[in-house]
């Protein structure tokens, strides 16, 4: 099945356009919220500032919130995690999705910021999308806030820079990472095949 | 914690079809290595945390090479990609992103015209721009540089661009601090006194530049064991180190790197 990833104009999709298609998916790039429509998953990558990205994100939200309540499997990818939270410290006078009740912070100022590099998850509790992954396994971060959900068992994962960073949280067919999966090795995919799999259940 | 990244750095060759990697002696000498994109691919399965490719003949017509390179790297590479030589604008920069580049590498074009720093940040963010200095000591004290304590005495440090054939007179730790604040979200930081030596990283050189940079610096130029690496990471604060030959010529593979950095107590990914 069909696994769309949502161009919505913030850069370059072909790495994780790469890494789906290396673990098996099937993945199609779409720019049109109508192309939303049956697919088996969809994947909100992302890159750049939280409003930057709203505003160009906008346009799919109706098409997302019907996924989402047909529970198609959705994975959203670093600025794709911070936008699934109300607002953001990046950009004050924009709202996200609000699909995970909180707020996206800044790192705090005694840390290099943006944290970029290999840092180790902390698992809280068990996800069936990180299945093969183990406490201490390293991703790719770049990121210069993160969100912070009011229900914490949301949190699925944390990092530590300089305080506990929200590295990956699930809410019913929604799972999201501050860490890009397609740019951290085996581990990555191994996520990314878990999520190909979701979609084939 | 952030890990240490360690970083294989591909020096291209453009010239020929599909590329070639080579490598320089003390930016001149040149030995064939091998095809870029398969080099690629090894040092990926090995363990690299990020590959570099630098084209070292980089022309306007060569740079479709680079771009067919990444193309092919990245569909089978899920690491961090950085490419740089000739990128002197956005458009050549747009190239690069496109091939499935994570982040440009800018030397000379910077130094030329610092400004094409904050044209390229502003559009992909800081992260995606890796300013390169290949330094050189200089041990004719002058007025308003900064100094810096060697064994060998005191120097400053000159940045060179033209791959290292022509020197600029500006000094090296001045602009990196000038170019992140234009933007630039790391530092390439190479020695030309011990690029291709096997005498090991400057010590002084990285440990000056990375205490004056609140972003990542990459120590680059003069390793030839996982000791020097080790050395690097535990006398100064480089986020990552690079090396070329080490890897290239089977000395080392990444993975054995890493396990002696580990065994030795620096927080590397395995």
């Amino acid at each position: 099945m069909t696994i769309a990833i949502v161009d919505y104009g913030m850069g370059n999709l072909f790495s994780i356009y790469n890494a789906l298609d290396y673990v098996g998916g099937s993945p199609k790039i779409i720019s049109e919220p109508d192309e939303l429509a049956g697919v088996g998953g969809i994947v909100v990558p992302g890159v750049g500032a939280f409003g930057q990205c709203m505003d160009r994100l906008c346009r799919f939200e109706g098409a997302l919130n019907s996924a989402r309540e047909c529970g198609t499997p959705i994975f959203a990818i670093c600025i794709g995690l911070q936008v699934l939270f109300e607002e953001s410290e990046e950009s004050p006078t924009a709202r996200g999705l609000g699909w995970i009740k909180g707020r996206v912070v800044k790192l705090p100022l005694s840390v290099m910021i943006p944290q970029m590099g290999w840092n180790s998850l902390s698992i809280k509790r068990p996800a069936e999308m990180l299945q093969g992954i183990e406490d201490g396994d390293m991703f790719y971060f770049v990121h210069s806030y993160y969100g912070q959900p009011e229900d914490k068992s949301r949190i699925v994962a944390t990092t530590k820079h300089g305080v506990d960073v929200t590295a990956a949280i699930a809410r019913d067919n929604i799972f999201a990472t501050q860490f890009h999966p397609e740019k951290s090795g085996a581990k990555g995919l191994r996520i990314l095949e878990n999520f190909v799999r979701a979609i084939r259940c | 914690m952030l890990a240490r990244r360690i970083i294989p750095c591909l020096d291209c060759d453009m010239g020929v079809p599909g590329g070639r990697v080579v490598k320089g002696i003390e930016f001149q000498q040149i030995r064939y290595a091998g095809v870029p994109w398969e080099l690629a691919g090894q040092y990926y399965e090995d363990g690299a945390d990020e590959i570099v490719f630098l084209d070292i003949t980089a022309s306007h017509e060569r740079r479709e090479t680079m771009t067919s390179v990444i193309k092919k790297t990245s569909r089978s590479v899920f690491v961090p990609l950085a490419v740089g030589g000739g990128i002197n604008g956005v458009e050549p920069a747009r190239e690069v992103f496109n091939a499935g580049a994570d982040k440009i590498t800018l030397n000379t074009s910077a130094l030329k015209r610092p400004e094409l720093i904050s044209e390229i940040s502003d559009r992909y963010g800081n992260q995606a721009v890796v300013l390169a200095i290949d330094a050189k000591r200089r041990y004719t004290l002058e007025e308003g540089r900064h100094i810096v304590q060697t064994e060998q005495g005191p120097c400053w440090f000159e940045c060179s661009f033209y791959g290292g054939r022509q020197f600029t007179g500006i000094d090296a730790i001045a602009w990196a601090s000038r170019a992140v604040s234009l933007g630039a979200g790391e530092i390439l930081l190479t020695s030309m006194d011990r690029d291709g030596t096997y005498d090991g990283f400057d010590i002084p050189l990285t440990n000056a530049v990375a205490k004056r940079v609140n972003v990542p610096v990459i120590a680059s130029g003069g390793c030839a064991s996982p000791d020097h690496m080790l050395e690097v990471f535990k006398k100064t604060d480089a986020s990552a180190a690079l090396a070329a030959s080490i890897f290239h010529f089977g000395e080392w593979s990444i993975r054995n790197v890493k396990t002696y950095l580990k065994e030795r107590g620096v927080n590397v990914r395995i």
